[in-house]
């Protein structure tokens, strides 16, 4: 959570001192990069910890 | 004149056991009784109407193959009108019949929360530290597969060849906002690490355009003729080809552009035009170009992309709308439709990444690009399968898809509602009332009939082959005003039959 703030304190901090167009485009391709930093971290966090044990082991049958 | 869409999803989960040896048999079945005997009664099912073997094109296999459904099954019917069931290996939740697509997403939704509150009630039976994991994925990414199918009311008078080749366009294009994602090919004859990512996790399944079979050859169109009501008047398009979503405004376009289709056929308001030439092959090309630039041959020997088709449907519906208004879909979710789905397919147009927030494939295939870049891994790593199995993980705090901020229709406490009431619109609010009110009296029910138990013999069959009967506004003072379902019957007078059902247990 820290992390994110700080990313956001940045984006802002930027957008006050770049052209005004520029700074859009920038701080809109800041905050996606730091929602999908977010989302990795917590990916990192619950993925599977062995993945290719859990991967081999999810066998199904066919159904319908 | 087009007739109103009813419909409903069926949803088989994959399940894995963790920490103790089952067959996914016994778990699917350990599964739903967690569920059902937390309740009093468990209601049966009854198996009188069905007949899976009959096919629309006008003969019947039921001679030639055995019932593909096991009777010694755990097979219930829940107060929300939902059928929650074993079938073949797997836990299956048949929403109840809908009027609407988004009150078709409620009972997606609230199929969900069922689930989970199943993997929760097995825990608790179960030795310490094993589980029930259910996930609501279409594959195992070693070429098994199992299902998710909508059901939608068609008029019988709509000659089925002609609804059948029209409506396959859609079904092979649709996957471009209604695609669940896979990662690697499961494809026969072709290896897995060919494809790196798809937009479907069925597409690579298919092999006829047109046929009977679920289980081997799949068909675009499955002719099943089973149609659950009047089989004169209707049918029900049993439809096998699609993913099942985790993003409810996936499955709200997916039920809701198929419906207004076929409203569309039964007007006479789709024409051939738009007819592939080799539609099997096309939905597997389609599937595996996430660019969306692969383009696929039109009967006319015109090539389009999918997304150019679903544009070309999309405007034929809008100029439908126009002309004809939304009634079969009802007008207000129609509208809604027409509007969601002309802002995927312009989304998708701009950026496919912009609709990260709305189509699964595309959720997905950004935690699998960003992971692959963070801890650079190889296309075949393990990692990137896991991110795929576990987008689909029931369990709240392992499931991926809710942390790719997925927008939502459906808040949880509707949800949570809705796995116990039934929805007011359809046949669907009489048999769940039914349920809640007599659960020791109901002896057996399915989806056209009900049968009680009114204390003496014999039973008595409620028949409801009108999907429409039965609503809220029709049915529901009768239910308050009988005391016993004696009472109710009797208020009913000839509309109920003798039952020949033999209760099992």
């Amino acid at each position: 959570m820290a992390e994110k703030i700080r990313k956001q304190k940045n984006s802002k901090e930027r957008a006050s001192t770049e052209d005004a167009v520029e700074a859009k485009v920038s701080s809109k391709g800041e905050k996606l990069k730091a929602d999908l930093d977010d989302l990795l971290d917590e990916i990192d966090e619950v993925l599977e910890t062995n993945a290719e044990d859990f991967v081999k082991s999810y066998v199904q049958k066919g159904g319908e | 004149m087009s007739i109103a869409k009813v419909l409903g999803i069926e949803t088989e989960y994959g399940i894995i056991a963790t920490g103790v040896d089952s067959s996914p048999v016994t778990s699917s079945s350990l599964l739903i009784n967690s569920y059902v005997s937390r309740f009093d009664g468990t209601i049966g099912w009854d198996f009188d109407a069905e007949r899976p073997g009959s096919d629309a094109r006008g003969f019947s296999l039921d001679d030639v193959f055995p019932q593909d459904i096991e009777m010694n099954m755990v097979n219930t019917v829940l107060t929300n009108g939902a059928r929650y069931y074993v079938d073949h290996a797997h836990p299956e939740v048949s929403t109840p019949e809908c009027r609407t697509a988004s009150e078709a997403v409620l009972f997606d939704r609230a199929g969900e929360e069922i689930v989970r509150q199943s993997m929760d009630a097995a825990k608790r039976v179960l030795p310490a530290g094993a589980e029930l994991v259910a996930y609501k994925n279409n594959s195992d990414g070693k070429g098994n597969s199992y299902g998710c199918h909508e059901n939608y009311l068609v008029s019988r008078s709509t000659p089925f060849g002609e609804l059948a080749a029209l409506i396959t366009t859609h079904f092979v294009t649709r996957q471009v906002f209604c695609g669940a994602g896979k990662v690697g090919s499961e494809f026969e004859g072709m290896p897995s690490s060919s494809v790196a990512f798809q937009l479907s996790q069925r597409a690579d399944f298919f092999e006829e355009e047109i046929g009977l079979e679920t289980t081997l050859k799949r068909p675009i169109i499955n002719t099943r003729d089973e149609p659950h009501c009047d089989p004169m008047k209707y049918r029900r398009l049993h439809v096998i080809v699609g993913d099942a979503n985790m993003s409810e405004v996936a499955t709200f376009l997916k039920l809701g552009t198929t419906a207004i289709l076929l409203a569309m056929i039964e007007d006479a308001q789709l024409d051939s035009s738009l007819v592939l030439a080799t539609p099997v092959a096309a939905i597997r090309h389609i599937s595996h170009d996430p660019t969306l630039r692969q383009k696929v041959l039109l009967d006319s020997g015109k090539t389009f992309t999918a997304l150019e088709l679903q544009d070309a449907l999309c405007e034929r519906a809008e100029r439908y709308a126009q002309k004809f208004g939304l009634e079969s879909v009802g007008e207000e979710d129609g509208k809604l439709i027409l509007r969601r789905w002309r802002e995927v397919i312009e989304g998708l147009k701009e950026d496919p990444m912009s609709m990260r927030h709305v189509i699964d494939w595309v959720a997905k295939k950004r935690i699998v690009d960003g992971m692959s870049e963070r801890h650079n891994l190889q296309p075949t790593d393990s990692r990137l399968k896991a991110i795929d199995l576990q987008y689909h993980d029931m369990r709240a705090d392992k499931c991926l898809a809710l942390r790719a901020n997925l927008e939502t229709m459906i808040n949880v406490e509707d949800a949570l509602l809705a796995t116990t009431t039934p929805p007011d619109t359809t046949r669907a609010y009489f048999r769940g009332m039914c349920l809640k009110k007599w659960p020791t009296d109901v002896v057996a029910a399915n989806w056209d009939s009900i049968v009680f138990d009114i204390g003496r013999e014999p039973l008595r069959r409620v028949p409801m082959m009108e999907p429409l009967r039965g609503t809220r506004q029709m049915t529901e003072n009768l239910i308050a005003q009988s005391s016993t379902p004696a009472e109710l019957v009797a208020g009913l007078g000839d509309q109920v039959s003798i039952s020949s059902f033999k209760p099992t247990n």
